[in-house]
């Protein structure tokens, strides 16, 4: 047997929102195999995810997933060494599928449970294949459910410091398209309905951007593409948006949008005094933020790292954060709980 | 017996104002049944509601992601729904919607509520958000048991006497 078979390996259990994601990871951070059961084709229809569906193919799936990623390692159960899922945050029923599997798994095997946290793994990720620490570092997590600023001090010390006050950006973006006649996800369409169109033909706003807090809002936002796309409220309000302006107002929302973003992720920055951005979640994939970020980042001379794509939705981030956190010795209970919400601390009052 | 109010609102301001009025009459739990298109301003009346009530409103956003929040730091315990991802009625009643439904203790805020109705109790109150124009917003709160009424009542007699609206 060679020398790398010595070495501890965990499973990694994911089911937060629309995936179910099993994946054994060596404590070296090699990646033995990484399975998802993607639950896209399912929500497309529903245009978003409709979380009991998630609940039921997690169940479905998570049996199999599971057996799919060991069989993948070369491994069995009786040669894992720990067990980590993921219990915040996302939706309840998702959450419990996973934590129910895990939790078994590691009752019946004698084995330790480590409960990470979706968000910071999100961050982590960022800095996989870097060859230098990522932290301490501003962290962005953007997406359907997030649209949240960090602060963190290390892979498990992320402290909320902005968030929304209505809708997250991924649900603006899905939200809006839904408004356009465009289809689910909103992000990719919207982002290919804008490249054909012209932002400087409406005007729309960019709500809270010079609010001295790192708070966003979308409603806004989402309320004056409705009135551009069919007219105020009143008699003559259309019922549908014309398909000639659905290019253009794609277009400005996305600019409004990134605007906002990347204007508070400077804030953020210079408030904490960091010199490095870390930006994780499924909204990091669309193109003009990651161009004006990137503007930015040379601007205020700081380093910007972006999560690889393939890490926003793999749990291989979560494994690698999971052995962190058992090598630490902060393993869980069996009664540890899903916390579905987030926790976010009065950055203002702090500062 | 049931007791109907419109509040013609002409500003962000006025519903938080509107909202802030609720909160000060709430007296116990009450399921709040809200309707409205997209944009018609829900979430933002829920703030003031809540911000009426003492909770911190950091906390208060857009629950359609995760369904339901509870914030528990104010002054009644409040579950705030959205039902706008939701596929029917089961999968509502599922995520343990009932068991705030039916306390006493809880007020329950419930975004898209027509998409629910059959799981709404006897007594709760009803609020239609309507776009009558760009700024503006038409409330209608209607009642349809005795601790709605009470509510819409106090609510009306709170509105009257205050001259800011």
């Amino acid at each position: 047997m060679n020398e790398a078979s010595s070495l501890r390996r965990l499973l990694a259990i994911e089911s937060s929102c629309d995936e179910t994601a099993a994946a054994v990871v060596r404590e070296d951070g090699v990646v033995l195999s990484s399975i998802i059961a993607s639950q896209f084709e399912l929500h497309e229809e529903w245009g978003g995810v409709v979380p009991e569906i998630a609940s039921r193919a997690h169940v479905r799936r998570i049996l199999p997933v599971i057996q799919a990623a060991l069989k993948e390692a070369g491994c069995l159960t009786s040669d894992l060494h720990a067990i980590a899922v993921t219990t915040e945050p996302g939706l309840v029923g998702s959450l419990l599928v996973g934590l129910t599997a895990a939790k078994t798994m590691a009752m019946s095997l004698q084995i330790p449970l480590v409960t990470v946290n979706h968000v910071e793994a999100h961050i982590y990720a960022c800095g996989m294949g870097q060859d230098h620490s990522i932290y301490p570092c501003a962290g962005f997590v953007v997406s359907g459910g997030h649209t949240n600023l960090y602060d963190c001090r290390s892979a498990t010390e992320c402290q909320l410091i902005g968030g929304t006050t209505d809708d997250a950006a991924g649900e603006a973006f899905d939200k809006v398209a839904r408004i356009l006649n465009l289809p689910y996800p909103g992000g990719p369409a919207i982002q290919k309905a804008a490249l054909s169109g012209n932002a400087k033909k409406f005007t729309m706003p960019r709500p809270l951007i010079h609010s001295g807090r790192l708070d966003f809002s979308f409603a806004g936002l989402k309320t004056a593409v409705l009135y551009a796309a069919r007219g105020v409220p009143g008699p003559n309000q259309l019922a549908e948006t014309p398909p000639e302006c659905v290019n253009d107002l794609a277009a400005a929302f996305q600019e409004a949008a990134v605007d906002v973003l990347v204007s508070k992720c400077r804030q953020a920055v210079r408030q904490l005094g960091y010199s490095r951005l870390c930006v994780g979640g499924g909204v990091a994939a669309n193109q003009l933020l990651r161009n004006e970020l990137q503007k930015m980042a040379k601007r205020e001379r700081i380093e910007l790292l972006v999560a690889p794509m393939n890490l926003c939705t793999d749990n291989a981030a979560m494994a690698a954060i999971a052995w962190d956190l058992l090598k630490a010795g902060k393993t869980a209970n069996l009664d540890a709980d899903v916390l579905p919400g987030l926790v976010r601390h009065n950055f203002q009052n702090r500062r | 017996m049931n007791s109907s109010l419109t509040f013609l609102s002409q500003s962000g301001h006025e519903t938080d104002q509107l909202g802030h009025a609720l909160a000060a009459v709430l007296t116990h739990g009450l399921p709040i049944a809200l309707n409205g298109q997209l944009g018609s301003g829900k979430t933002r009346f829920v703030r003031a509601l809540c911000s009426g009530l003492g909770v911190d409103i950091a906390f208060v956003n857009s629950p359609t992601f995760v369904i339901m929040q509870l914030y528990t730091d104010g002054r009644i315990p409040v579950a705030h729904f959205d039902t706008y991802r939701l596929g029917d009625l089961d999968e509502f009643l599922s995520i343990g919607a009932d068991e705030y439904l039916l306390s006493d203790e809880w007020l329950c805020l419930i975004e898209w509520a027509d998409r629910i109705s059959e799981a709404l109790p006897d007594d709760y109150l009803d609020i239609r958000v309507q776009q009558v124009a760009e700024t503006s917003r038409e409330f209608q709160f209607r009642s349809t048991g005795p601790r709605s009424s009470g509510i819409v009542d106090a609510l009306r007699n709170r509105l009257s006497s205050s001259p800011s609206g």
